[in-house]
């Protein structure tokens, strides 16, 4: 009963014109608490409506989706989410950022103090606990977005391309950041990417959708993510077996692409 | 001419300072900071800063033409005022007689005619005084017909340059004389600068129209600050309301959307029917002033928070009542003194225009009831000090600002 479990989940989005869209069909899925899902595939293929269903943004029309036996009706401090920008919020400084939590469930600083200071600690802020937002780089909020979300203590971690505004070097080092948090914490965590090195590098487990409708294409069981705890993620990258998967994956994804293309084409 | 005058001189002074101070700037420090160093300005927004240096030139430049038109005492050099003291010129007339006489008439310009002198009568001679900036007919000696000025011919209707003035026959035959206006303004067109200072001196000491200055200037500042507070007190929240319920925004659109092109100045006649002319009149206008832009101010800060914002508060476990005092309300603040800038901007408008219409202590008040006596200083002082008080207003609103919301334009 414990864990997120998706049964047939099902979106679809009425259009103005009285057509309708097929964003997700039948999805099922089932996580155990602690694992780590990445989750990829080309644009349109409803992974960030997937998100939006777990976090409880959107309300899927078909399905069920349950965490830890009970239904998700709707966001809630159990399941957190990391959004890839513009989710801090500015007339806060940092540690305020990573305080709101605990400060909306009503916890007095005596309470979260020492927690927060910990978690400014582990994603390497505490010189930065009084500065404000937007004096901080990229990365630094991409530190206080994933500390904000750990100070709550959720089940879940959900992750909508958190990595994807970032530069080339801090998206490497903040992927080494995750993973250890990952597994220090524990928690469960969903990774939304576009990135087939990422995916690989960040799931024990990766799903692969496929466009038109949103499906759930292909699954792998990954050994990268516990090989690259606390290790030299670019040491992992030149492991065969990663280069190996890269290829398949991006040449199904790519193939994928091609298929819309063509199907387009042909349409036009 | 005057007007003609001014302008030129005005684009000289541009220009010239301009040049001056391009020279000055080359001669002192070559600058190497970023701007500077860039080659394209010219379309490059950014590379654009007001010159502080044109700003201080600009002020002084309209208190130099100021003074200088108006022949200030503090401005060294003056163009050409109205002449002012003795001149004259010959004339010859037909008598009543019929007989041809000859005389001089002598004018005292803007000054008065000495006692002694030139004989009034004596050989026809005619003596004037006439005050400055005035014309005035000239008597000959019998009524005696003019036929000439200084030697030239003159009929009814004509005009002839004499020295320091104009003479000019009236239609009926009779001698008027003007002094030269210069290019300088009368007083009551456009008094001095230290006219209008000395003004405000007095004003500050012995009041004006029963109130002092302050009681004035205070009135104003009151109903501006009463009407735009009621505004504000209603309009934020009527706009976060718009902004979170569809029915809320639905309901209110068409009367905001209506109310808001609205110009406050139209409403004052019907403000004056329902309220009568005193304070609640007043109060009730500009918290109209106020309430439309407070309104679309919040609106648009609450629709202007970003999703993703509202979607992590949700999802840190906040309750509706904390998403809006923690995320929206702030999110929200930057929009809000936008709209609080321009609802103190039209309140300050307003204010003086109600204050024109029916009004008993008032800036306003002040100048339309100095203008009635062609008070002119008065006038001015008022004009001068309500926009200084606005600009005052503006300034500590973005003061307020930058101290309250920091993070604007951040990001």
């Amino acid at each position: 009963m414990s864990g997120l479990r998706l049964r047939n989940i099902s979106m679809r989005f009425d259009l103005a014109n009285g057509s309708h869209v097929q964003a997700l069909q039948d999805v099922s899925l089932d996580l155990r608490p602690g694992q780590l899902l990445s989750i990829l595939g080309p644009s349109g293929c409803g992974k960030s409506t997937l998100l939006n269903i777990m976090a409880g943004f959107l309300a899927p029309t078909g399905g069920q989706i349950t965490l830890n036996g009970h239904a998700v009706k709707g966001p809630d401090a159990e399941r957190g989410v990391v959004f890839q920008k513009g989710a801090l919020f500015e007339w806060m400084n940092v540690r305020d950022n990573v305080s709101f939590g605990p400060r909306m469930a009503g916890q007095r600083e005596s309470q979260y103090g020492a927690h927060v200071d910990h978690l400014l600690e582990i994603v390497g802020l505490e010189d930065f606990r009084e500065k404000a937002i937007y004096e901080l780089s990229g990365g630094m909020q991409q530190r206080v977005a994933l500390a904000r979300c750990l100070a709550n203590d959720p089940d879940v971690i959900l992750m909508d391309e958190p990595l994807g505004a970032l530069d080339a070097l801090t998206r490497e080092k903040m992927q080494a950041m995750v993973l250890n948090l990952w597994k220090e914490t524990g928690k469960t965590v969903i990774l939304i990417t576009h990135s087939v090195e990422e995916a690989l590098l960040l799931g024990e487990r990766l799903i692969v959708m496929a466009p038109r409708p949103g499906r759930i294409y292909k699954e792998y069981q990954l050994p990268f993510a516990d090989q690259g705890v606390g290790q030299d993620l670019r040491q992992i990258k030149k492991l065969p077996d990663f280069a190996a998967r890269r290829e398949e994956i991006l040449s199904m994804i790519w193939n994928m692409e091609e298929e819309i293309m063509g199907r387009q084409g042909t349409a036009a | 001419m005057t007007g003609l005058a001014i302008l030129v001189a005005y684009a000289a002074l541009f220009a010239g300072a301009a040049l001056m101070v391009g020279l000055i700037r080359r001669r002192i420090r070559p600058r190497n900071d970023f701007t500077s160093l860039k080659t394209v300005t010219f379309g490059d927004e950014s590379a654009i800063t007001p010159d502080r240096a044109a700003s201080a030139i600009s002020i002084l430049v309209v208190f130099l033409l100021w003074g200088t038109f108006t022949g200030s005492r503090l401005v060294p050099f003056h163009v050409p005022g109205p002449f002012i003291g003795e001149t004259g010129f010959s004339y010859q007339a037909t008598g009543e007689d019929g007989q041809p006489i000859k005389g001089q008439v002598q004018v005292f310009a803007g000054i008065e005619a000495p006692v002694e002198g030139m004989q009034d009568g004596a050989d026809n001679a005619v003596v004037a005084a006439i005050p400055r900036g005035r014309d005035q007919l000239i008597q000959l000696p019998g009524d005696a017909l003019a036929t000439s000025v200084d030697g030239r011919a003159i009929a009814p209707g004509g005009s002839l340059r004499v020295d320091h003035g104009t003479v000019s026959m009236t239609a009926k035959g009779t001698l008027s004389f003007v002094a030269d206006k210069g290019l300088q303004m009368d007083p009551i067109w456009l008094p001095s600068p230290e006219a209008v200072a000395g003004r405000f001196v007095q004003i500050t000491q012995t009041g004006y129209q029963n109130f002092t200055l302050w009681e004035h200037l205070g009135a104003s500042l009151l109903r501006v600050l009463a009407g735009f507070a009621l505004g504000s007190l209603v309009g934020i929240p009527l706009g976060y309301a718009m902004g979170l319920s569809g029915w809320f925004r639905g309901w209110f659109d068409p009367i905001v959307e209506f109310m808001r092109p609205v110009p406050p100045l139209a409403l004052i006649p019907l403000v004056i029917i329902w309220f009568g002319i005193w304070e609640t009149g007043k109060v009730v206008l500009l918290f109209l002033a106020a309430l439309w832009v407070m309104t679309i101010a919040a609106r648009a800060g609450v629709s202007g928070v970003n999703i993703t914002k509202v979607h992590a508060a949700y999802s840190l476990g906040a309750s509706k009542w904390q998403l809006l005092r923690h995320v929206i309300l702030p999110n929200s603040l930057p929009e809000i003194f936008t709209g609080a800038r321009v609802a103190m901007g039209v309140c300050w408008g307003t204010v003086v225009a109600a204050e024109l219409v029916a009004a008993q202590k008032g800036a306003g008040m002040m100048i339309i009831a100095a203008s009635k006596f062609q008070l002119t200083d008065i006038v001015l002082m008022g004009i001068i000090l309500i926009g200084m008080i606005g600009y005052a207003i503006d300034v500590l609103m973005r003061l307020a600002e930058r101290k309250l919301v920091p993070w604007k334009g951040q990001s």
